[in-house]
């Protein structure tokens, strides 16, 4: 008689994703129970959650572990990204609480829809398949078409939820078309069954067409230029949270999902998508940079800018080496931090029950509240990437890993458009501090003092202690390497 | 002729018919019936090949959810059939050369196609040994094991799509009268009904 084989697979690396998935059943089943008067309740709730994955995430060894039939890999990277993941999420809820309450549209279902969607992501960045990184994206999108049309009375952000869904429907269905091609001609789903076809055979003109479609439907989702169009008006249409959730977690599981194709699983054919990368990345920091100059609005302004930020963190990835990934990981983790930082500044501008969000709301900052806007300027500084500021040490890390790799001509775009891209940056920056000042604003709330502070100390304290970031980048980085 | 050739004749026969009646008949709400009846006759194929599973689905699924459907946006769009078909005439060159193109790409496309014999010598039918196991149980043992991640994903995706239409959607409207059963079924005569004595030319008080 043979001994039955076990039909549990290992479930302790999905560990974070099961309490996220049980825990917010539970918040749905509390919130459905005791109706609107628990959103303060979910709220905490989803909070705790995804503290708790955090910390489970951080406490897990980074060896390299799959497991569920191999669709599901824990490794450096998957746990870097994850805590970003976790983090973004975490700090949106923050920025959410007092914005909500003020507008009236503070249901419970609003942390419920982050949880679920920050689930999805982490499913992104740990996707060994395409079935699971597909079934990842959805998650995390359906949550995120949803939370963009939050505010139901208000015809922009109806407005913003259908753009968005539509185009996105529309990119799932590029990215989905370009799988089954990589399927059809490979075989298999699973990224290292795609490295060991790859190796087998020739590349044919069926699997470039498959890359080619995986590669638009993955820049939609990181709002790349070509298929960046929906990104300012989605977040500008968007409630303000809403907008800072959508720069920064979800843009943190798309960089995830994008290095775990083009690393996971055409790691050997970096010639068919390398030139894609370097487009799509010169094309973004070129519009990023140009495209925001005119703007009034700064939740446009910070749209633009975060497509020049995909741009400046796909130049690490063209680089396609293990110093580029570091420098994308490095990127990714500074461009969080200052764009949850100046979505904090961005949310507490508010007088009177009105929200203000154009340039020129922000003018003599520096006379009514010398704080606020010395954490914005700092924000601005390192996004202009002046140091010794972090957004510097992103920039550099990228530009010093594609010069590596002998993308000399990306580099020097690159430096060339981040200096087009100071112009509107410094602009807040001489607005906030020569201008004639505006009556003063409301108090902040305690949330957006949190972000805004532990946001501002890594942006100002980074060139101090810069070690642990970089140390974890380049583990992260490693893990994707050592195997192959 | 034996009954299960006599079955797949009527089957097969009133899928093609009904089929046709889709696409001649004038009446839209008729064409949509029709489609559920290709869909039953194709599910009776489907049971008739032994892929009972595939036969439920299709009834359950297209019949049930997507057929029904499609019957309530007929019903509910007024949709004028007679003024979209006016420029018929009209469009009718361009249409015709559009068609004409795809059908010659499609004869390049299916002409050039040759199959492997190796395929043609390899036997039909499912790779693994389905001894004594019904397909619906074969799906089942892999479904709920091997893709058990898939599935929980997908199903924690349309809780999701869920919560998103109970959000977007839903409006609390005050001053609506529900039904409560419990306080129904809990009256008793003596709380609903009180008898009086009316006494001549006074009337009650209410």
């Amino acid at each position: 008689m043979t001994v039955a084989q076990s039909v549990l697979p290992a479930l302790w690396p999905a560990l974070p994703e099961l309490i996220l998935g049980v825990g917010v059943l539970v918040l749905v089943l509390y919130g459905s129970f005791r109706g609107e008067r628990s959103a303060e309740g979910v709220n905490v709730g989803a909070l705790l959650l995804l503290v708790l994955a955090l910390f489970v995430v951080m406490s897990q060894p980074g060896t390299k572990v799959t497991t569920l039939n191999g669709s599901f890999i824990v490794d450096g990277f998957s746990k870097v990204m994850k805590a970003l993941i976790l983090l973004g999420s975490a700090a949106s809820i923050l920025l959410s609480r007092d914005y909500f309450q003020r507008e009236r549209i503070d249901r419970f279902e609003f942390p419920i829809l982050i949880v679920l969607s920050t689930l999805g992501m982490m499913v992104m960045a740990s996707a060994n398949d395409l079935i699971s990184l597909y079934l990842g994206l959805e998650l995390q999108s359906l949550a995120a078409y949803v939370i963009a049309a939050f505010h139901r009375d208000n015809l922009k952000s109806t407005e913003a939820g259908l753009k968005y869904f539509v185009l996105g429907a529309l990119s799932s269905g590029m990215l989905l078309y370009g799988s089954s091609l990589v399927y059809g001609f490979t075989g298999t789903v699973s990224f290292p069954g795609i490295v060991a076809a790859l190796n087998d055979t020739t590349v044919g003109f069926g699997l470039v067409l498959g890359i080619v479609f995986v590669a638009a439907g993955v820049a939609f989702k990181l709002a790349a230029v070509p298929f960046h169009m929906w990104t300012p008006d989605v977040y500008e249409g968007s409630p303000t949270p809403v907008t800072a959730f959508f720069a920064s977690a979800p843009k943190m599981a798309a960089m995830a999902m994008t290095v775990r194709i083009f690393i996971g699983a055409f790691p050997d054919v970096t010639a068919v998508w390398q030139q894609i990368i370097v487009f799509v990345a010169i094309a973004s920091m070129a519009l990023g940079s140009f495209a925001a100059i005119g703007q009034r609005s700064i939740k446009r302004l910070m749209a633009y800018s975060s497509i020049g930020n995909v741009g400046y963190a796909l130049v690490g990835l063209a680089a396609s080496s293990q110093a580029g990934i570091s420098g994308v990981v490095i990127y990714m983790i500074i461009y969080l931090a200052m764009t949850l930082g100046a979505f904090a500044v961005i949310l507490s501008l508010r007088r009177g029950g009105q929200m203000f969000e154009t340039v020129d709301d922000l003018s003599g900052l520096s006379r009514t509240h010398p704080v606020l806007a010395f954490c914005l300027a700092a924000m601005m500084f390192s996004l202009a990437g002046i140091p010794p500021l972090a957004g510097f040490f992103a920039k550099f890390y990228v530009f010093a890993a594609a010069i590596e790799a002998n993308l000399v001509a990306l580099a020097i775009i690159g430096v060339v458009t981040s200096v087009v891209g100071a112009f509107y940056y410094l602009r807040l920056v001489k607005v906030m501090y020569f201008d004639e000042p505006l009556a003063p604003y409301d108090p902040m709330a305690p949330g957006l003092r949190i972000v805004l502070g532990l946001s501002s100390a890594v942006v100002i304290l980074f060139v101090l202690l810069p070690a642990p970031l970089v140390g974890a980048a380049g583990a992260a980085a490693k893990s994707l390497f050592a195997g192959s | 002729m034996s009954a299960a050739a006599a079955f797949f004749y009527l089957f097969a026969g009133v899928t093609v018919a009904s089929g046709f009646m889709v696409i001649a008949s004038r009446n839209p709400v008729a064409s949509v019936l029709y489609l559920i009846l290709a869909f039953v006759n194709a599910a009776g194929l489907f049971v008739m090949m032994g892929a009972e599973f595939l036969a439920m689905i299709l009834v359950v699924v297209y019949v049930g959810a997507v057929a029904v459907l499609f019957l309530f946006v007929v019903m509910m769009l007024d949709v004028d059939f007679a003024q979209l078909r006016q420029g018929f005439q009209r469009y009718l060159p361009i249409g015709a050369l559009i068609g004409a193109i795809f059908l010659i790409e499609l004869i390049l496309v299916v002409g050039s196609w040759s199959i492997d014999p190796d395929l043609l010598q390899a036997p039909l039918g499912p790779l693994a040994s389905t001894e004594g196991v019904t397909n619906t149980q074969a799906l089942g043992r892999v479904l709920y094991t091997d893709y058990v991640f898939y599935f929980q994903l997908a199903g924690m995706i349309l809780l999701t799509a869920m919560i998103g239409a109970i959000v977007l959607t839903l409006r609390d409207r005050p001053g609506v009268k529900r039904q409560n059963i419990s306080v129904q079924n809990a009256r008793t005569q003596a709380d609903a009904v009180e008898t009086r004595k009316v006494p001549s030319r006074q009337g009650v008080e209410v």
